[in-house]
């Protein structure tokens, strides 16, 4: 119990498009069965930290009925707990959450009485599998005062939306740009950081005294000569779901075998929340090729390169393709789906016919609930 | 009370190292999360499971409760296996000697009614209206039935009624059956009359309910009622009709439908991924748990989590259990697969002729070929009809790569 975590998870997207209307970022489906969160949270409880702060804001609700029971994580312990912390009006303090730093600052008093040395801080709109105890490890080998979980993105990918920075031989951070137009490094901050508690309690109540409010901006760049800051690089899979080009293409790596093996087929094990759906059926009529297919769904058509969650009916001769289709959606029969996101709970009439022409289409009807 | 310490023979290898409310059912479940779920649905919130026979597999299944939310403060689950005792140490001789051995549990809560349950059948009942027919007809004890075809009934315990439901007489396996509504091996007590039906009959020798004592309750003129139960009830005590009851799942609307929003029923699932279907894989009619993989071809099956099919496999009118792994280009007919087997590439299985078994005839019949727990099939093996395989099989135990119609191959069974 070297550390405490803090997921961030506050966000919305606007280039989530539609798809934000409904949910935080972070309580996005993704895989079939698990939620964005999860994978930090799994993260984090597999690394055995057990006390876990989960800062919400945009949406909070969606996240809040997500994390309503910390036991899935396993984070249901006597020592520690999963604790969230949306912004309230207190004596001191009347505004929501002005940045990652502000959260911090607003809810102080959870770092003041913990005892554990380190704070390990992550965004929760990412999807990937890492050990902390490392990463904590090369922090205190490199007698470093924040450490950034850095990844090489390969050439020609869009780094706009993210930080980028770049390292000396050592590893330390020289260059540190935060959504930069024209990036000068493809090594993008992971949004996840190791720092020393007290480190981190003053600098940000160092912040907050000087009107600022961003953990990227007005810590990690500001201080980016002064205090030691260094890169911690990961090769393993890694991916912000944050747009919604992005957040198909994550759901689409889950059809690789390697990225499967890599999330469920290797120790540890990612959690969610269980529901209590039966399994998935598949009648006369069924097709499913390289496809996720999530329990609760009964089947009637053909599904090929997609991913549907839980809970979906999908009737007769229906022909769905290249397209997610979230929770408990109702596809009526003979309808046609390519390239879509079909939001949750949507009903589609029979004889529908969505194409995604150029990018993906983001399809919410809803129709009266048809029922069998 | 929920009695789960049978071993249920008649499931043949399957029981062989579980017992019977701890075999797998409907790809994802087991046996006893239907009168579990039934008890939580219908309020019951304390909830004692007597176990006896290899309980291991069922006190990990329940744990404390947690996916019926039977993980209570006051109440909730408490598994009750034998226990030494200060005088006479013995098992449990019988259903009613089992619950007499727990008494103290049922007095520690101080209940009016006592509910007796067998884990082994798979329905959705509403305990608490059977509650309410026992309060309004002032019963002492009543016995939940459900009609059945006349020419079935010679198989069940039959209660005989007058015109208000109160039991008059009942007989045991009829040959002339003299009304349809048999017994469910569901009971209420009310519990002052259930201890001292249990005390005053202690020391019958394998005291049971159906041959002790429900006609003790009749001679002392306690009142008997019979509560007509009408849904889906099926007893899945024979390897036929678990067949039966597994494939029955898959129909277009099954009678008994998983997928109602209303009366679900729970299990202990872990986070399994969804499942994967390959880029040549097939299926129809079936149903699969979580975390399968499958890029074989599967047609009127189930399927449990965490089975792989390879390539070029077809599965047909088979149940795999969970974890299952199956090779290659292997043909699977009419299989009963229990948990953690692996069947190797090549392997045809359910292949020609019926034959009676040859240590089994009344277990292993109607084509099913069985293979137990764990158990391994080398590649390229022909395997027939009415077969049971159990154990980590070598090539050597298939002459010619083949084993006949209504053979029966065990090796290595381990600790049990």
């Amino acid at each position: 119990m070297k550390a405490v975590g803090i997921v961030l998870a506050g966000g919305g997207s606007n280039r989530m498009r539609e798809l934000a209307r409904k949910r935080a970022v972070c309580a996005m489906p993704i895989a079939g069965f698990y939620r964005s969160i999860d994978f930090a949270l799994s993260s984090l409880s597999n690394s055995h930290i057990q006390t876990v702060a989960v800062f919400t804001q945009y949406h909070a609700g969606t996240l809040n009925e997500h994390l309503s029971s910390s036991k899935w994580w396993d984070f249901g312990r006597k020592q520690g707990g999963l604790y969230t912390f949306t912004p309230a009006i207190t004596s001191e303090n009347g505004f929501w959450y002005r940045g990652t730093a502000d959260a911090i600052a607003q809810n102080l008093h959870f770092l003041k009485e913990c005892h554990e040395p380190y704070v390990i801080i992550t965004s929760g709109d990412c999807v990937y599998k890492l050990d902390f105890n490392k990463v904590l490890d090369y922090h205190i080998e490199k007698n470093a005062d924040i450490t950034v979980v850095c990844k090489d993105m390969p050439e020609g990918c869009d780094t706009e939306r993210f930080g980028t920075l770049r390292m000396n031989e050592e590893s330390r951070i020289e260059e540190f740009e935060e959504k930069p137009v024209i990036a000068r490094s493809n090594t993008v901050s992971c949004g996840i950081y190791v720092i020393r508690r007290r480190l981190l309690i003053e600098l940000i109540e160092q912040c907050d005294a000087e009107g600022r409010y961003d953990f990227v901006r007005d810590i990690l760049i500001r201080y980016r000569s002064m205090k030691r800051i260094y890169g911690y690089k990961i090769r393993d899979y890694w991916r912000n779901i944050a747009t919604v080009e992005d957040y198909f293409a994550t759901n689409m790596d889950f059809l690789k075998p390697e990225i499967r093996r890599w999330f469920f087929g290797t120790y540890p094990d990612i959690y969610t929340k269980v529901g209590d759906q039966p399994p998935a059926k598949y009648n006369v009529g069924a097709k499913v090729h390289n496809s996720l297919i999530s329990s609760g769904c009964i089947i009637n058509g053909s599904v090929e390169d997609s991913v549907v969650f839980k809970g979906t009916f999908i009737g007769s001769n229906c022909y769905i393709k290249n397209s997610i289709l979230l929770n408990d959606i109702y596809v009526g029969d003979n309808s046609y789906i390519e390239n879509c996101i079909v939001e949750s709970r949507s009903t589609l009439q029979a004889n529908s016919y969505y194409k995604g022409e150029d990018g993906v289409r983001i399809v919410e009807e809803m129709n009266e609930l048809f029922v069998l | 009370m929920l009695l789960a310490g049978g071993q249920g023979s008649r499931l043949g290898v399957l029981t062989a190292m579980m017992a019977k409310p701890a075999v797998a059912f409907g790809g994802k479940y087991r046996i006893i999360d239907f009168p579990l779920s039934n008890c939580i649905n219908s309020g019951v919130d304390t909830v004692g499971v007597l176990t006896q026979y290899q309980p291991l597999r069922l006190n990990s299944h329940i744990g404390i409760g947690i996916p019926w939310d039977l993980d209570r403060n006051i109440g909730g689950v408490t598994v009750l296996p034998p226990y030494e005792k200060m005088n006479n140490t013995e098992w449990y001789t019988g259903t009613a000697n089992a619950i007499y051995q727990n008494m103290q549990y049922m007095e520690s809560y101080h209940p009016d009614y006592v509910l007796i349950l067998s884990g082994d059948h798979i329905y959705k009942m509403d305990y608490e209206m059977m509650l309410s027919y026992h309060k309004s007809s002032g019963a002492d004890v009543t016995i939940a039935v459900m009609p059945v075809a006349m020419e079935e009934a010679k198989r069940f315990g039959i209660m005989i009624t007058d015109e208000n439901g109160r039991i008059v007489d009942f007989e045991e396996k009829p040959e002339h059956p003299r009304s349809n509504l048999a017994s469910m091996g569901i009971y209420i007590f009310s519990f002052d009359v259930l201890k001292r039906a249990l005390t005053k009959n202690a020391s019958q020798s394998g005291l049971d309910f159906g041959k002790h004592i429900i006609p003790w309750c009749r001679d002392e003129g306690y009142g008997l009622f019979a509560w007509q139960f009408e849904g889906y009830w099926k007893d899945v005590g024979t390897l036929t009709s678990y067949w039966q009851a597994n494939m029955e799942l898959i129909d277009i609307v099954p009678e008994f439908n998983l997928y109602e929003e209303y009366w679900k029923i729970y299990t202990k699932s872990l986070p399994q991924p969804p499942q994967y279907f390959g880029p040549d894989s097939a299926i129809e009619r079936s149903i699969v748990g979580e975390g399968s993989e499958i890029y074989g071809e599967v047609y009127h099956s189930v399927i449990g989590c965490g089975v792989r099919i390879g390539a070029g496999t077809v599965v047909r009118d088979s149940i795999l259990m969970n974890d299952c792994v199956i090779g290659e280009r292997s043909t699977l007919d009419r299989v009963i697969a229990a948990e953690g087997v692996t069947i190797g590439s090549d392997v045809r299985m359910g292949d020609g002729e019926e034959q009676v078994n040859e240590t089994g005839p009344q277990i292993y019949r109607d084509g099913l070929c069985t293979v137990g727990e764990q158990s391994l099939i080398p590649d390229g093996v022909t395997i027939g009809k009415n077969v049971m395989i159990f154990g980590a099989t070598l090539p050597t135990d298939y002459p010619d790569g083949h084993l006949a119609s209504g053979k029966t191959l065990i090796r290595n069974q381990g600790a049990s």
